[in-house]
């Protein structure tokens, strides 16, 4: 088992830095709001819009608020944003993409009209329109508003797959011991999809981080957990980038940055793993 | 062979299709929220402690154009009977003016932004992401390529950021935001310039973070296209490096690339949105901004509806040429 998880990490740089950034990003969003405490992001804690110092690492903002221990708490409501999406869009995109590539017929029409549809409009405009009027008020719900178009994706991906795999001979073994149509799709092609499945994830968990943090910096988030797409719409509704006041949207831009640095690296390396060409083309052993 | 009766009017259906699923969008979001959209609009406006000027005359005009006491289904035809002439209705901030004569002014600012950045974005990437392949580039160009990977991953508006903290605040190279300086008042080609200074950090975080688009997508193309008997061939015959590179190797892999360039358009209008609000970029995205943040609804619904068209039409317009492109393609029926 351990042996199999170290293959796996150590398999290609893009997978090992991934799963650290992503790790560094959980174990600092976990720990450092247990260390840091609660103290310092209260309202007029410090002093208003000051430059780091030995007192706040790196400076306040115009709440008086630590700029560095509000990064910390940041950190993990804006992954949850990403894995509730992420989840939300790669589940609606396995279920829809096995029987659309499993079942085919005029399901699988409607099923790739829609997600073609879906693909064509810029999500971004339309998600502006439903978060204009619907004003997200937490963060599942700006989550579940963002995989609205997060799934095309995903359903793409995995029925690609599916139409492959229905070719193989072990699904013409079930069929011929009398399984159910269903009962094929999930229980015999949906266990050999699972390298698609998590690379899908990850992708979407990008779009999703992607369109929350955009919809933020426009000021249509949830306002009432820390988070860095947050960060960034107070300290641009105070007039931060105007007044120079760097110090408060620079810490959270390079973390997001890292952050989707990190998830794109975990893509990378999962698609190594998930597509055999691109072993191939490597030539080194295909992990079980 | 190319196109085929069956394959235009499956295209442009799909294209309706799409701008009719954005329209309606547009139409019943709105309705959910209890009430009379209007209405609900102006309340809204007012609780907030703007007060609407004209909010009479504004309110009449709305009733009068979408018949709002008529069924919603009569509504919702009328509705749609207005989009073609692209009669968008009234922004609420600047009455009199109609969402499209406020859009008609901004637009030129983002479509001179986006084809600019498409442009340089598309051809420097695809020719990085080439020679990143090529055989004979020079080694450092291997060096770059999981570089500009990384630097594909960071969106356009923080790269944005990331250059505004650089270029203009620590180094005052490029000015911080909007599209001339204060009082400023040049003409002709000092104006010109002054527009191409300001417009330099937008455009350039865009290219920037899609460049790697490009070279990724370019890459894994051209990886193909090298192990193709024809680059043998020329190679045989003797042609020169970069002949082979040029005519035999980017032009072949090129076709795809364009596919790409369809798709991109949509994204990219999408995501300038941002990179204009952070800026202060007189576009199509600052006025969406101000709309959103005034609650100016119709001109919400006005931009993000031009915004599908534009996307959806490009995709159109992009499957439509692609068999004259590659005529090795045959979209006759299945």
């Amino acid at each position: 088992m351990f042996g199999l998880i170290r293959r796996i990490l150590f398999r290609s740089w893009p997978m090992t830095a991934g799963v650290a950034i992503i790790g560094a990003f959980l174990v600092g969003g976990w720990l450092g709001p247990v260390i840091l405490g609660h103290d310092k992001i209260e309202l007029g804690a410090g002093d208003f819009a000051s430059e780091a110092s030995g007192e706040h690492w790196l400076g306040t903002d115009t709440f008086g608020r630590d700029i560095f221990v509000f990064s910390f708490h940041a950190l993990l409501p804006t992954l949850t944003i990403g894995v509730i999406a992420g989840g939300a869009a790669t589940g609606a995109g396995v279920v829809l993409g096995l029987i659309s590539g499993y079942i085919r017929g005029p399901i699988d029409t409607v099923i790739r009209t829609m997600s073609d549809i879906a693909m064509t409009i810029p999500s971004l405009a339309v998600l502006i329109v439903i978060a204009a009027y619907v004003r997200a008020t937490s963060i599942e719900m700006m989550a579940l508003v963002v995989a609205i178009f997060a799934w095309p994706w995903a359903t793409r991906v995995i029925r690609a797959q599916t139409l492959t795999l229905r070719e193989k001979a072990f699904v013409t073994v079930s069929k011929l011991s009398g399984e159910g149509e269903l009962e094929i799709a999930f229980k015999q092609i949906f266990p050999n999809l699972l390298p698609y499945v998590m690379s899908a994830f990850a992708g979407t968990v990008n779009t999703g981080i992607l369109a929350a943090v955009g919809l933020q910096i426009l000021g249509l988030g949830p306002v009432d957990t820390p988070s860095l797409g947050l960060m960034l719409d107070e300290s641009f509704r105070a007039g931060a980038l105007i007044r120079g006041l760097w110090w408060w949207w620079l810490p959270p831009t390079v973390l997001l940055a890292f952050l989707f640095i990190g998830v794109f690296l975990l893509t990378v390396g999962l698609d190594e793993i998930a597509n055999p060409r691109l072993q191939a083309a490597k030539g080194k052993a295909v992990v079980e | 062979m190319g196109l085929t009766a069956g394959y235009v009017s499956r295209r442009v259906l799909l294209f309706l299709v799409v701008v009719w699923a954005a329209a309606s969008i547009n139409f019943a979001v709105p309705r959910l929220a209890p009430g009379d959209p209007t209405a609900a609009i102006v309340a809204r406006l007012e609780s907030q402690g703007g007060r609407v000027e004209n909010a009479k005359a504004l309110i009449e005009a709305y009733r009068e154009k979408f018949g709002l006491d008529k069924p919603i289904l009569l509504q919702y035809g009328l509705y749609l009977s207005t989009l073609p002439n692209f009669d968008l209705g009234y922004s609420i901030s600047f009455f009199p003016t109609t969402v499209t004569g406020l859009i008609a002014k901004h637009l030129p600012w983002t479509v001179g932004l986006l084809l600019t950045t498409l442009f340089f974005s598309f051809a420097i990437g695809s020719i990085l992401g080439a020679l990143m392949v090529w055989p004979r580039s020079a080694g450092a160009l291997k060096v770059v390529a999981p570089f500009t990977m990384v630097m594909a991953a960071i969106p356009y508006y923080l790269m944005a950021l990331l250059l505004l903290w650089g270029l203009a605040f620590t180094f005052s190279i490029f000015p911080i935001f909007g599209a001339k300086a204060i009082g400023s008042e040049l003409t002709g080609f000092a104006r010109f310039g002054e527009i191409l200074y300001f417009s330099t950090l937008p455009a350039l975080s865009i290219v920037i973070s899609s460049i790697g688009l490009w070279a990724v997508t370019m890459r894994g193309i051209m990886v193909s296209t090298l192990g193709e008997d024809f680059l043998t061939l020329a190679e045989a015959k003797g042609l020169k490096g970069p002949r082979i590179f040029i005519w035999y190797g980017m032009r072949n892999a090129m076709l795809p690339q364009v596919t790409g360039l369809a798709i991109a358009i949509g994204q990219v209008m999408a995501g300038s949105v941002i990179v204009e609000v952070l800026f202060s970029y007189p576009g199509v995205g600052h006025l969406l901004f101000e709309a959103i943040r005034t609650n100016d609804y119709p001109v919400i619904q006005g931009i993000t509806f031009l915004l599908v068209v534009s996307a959806a039409g490009a995709v159109l317009i992009m499957d439509l040429l692609y068999p004259r492109l590659d005529p090795r393609i045959s979209y006759s029926a299945k």
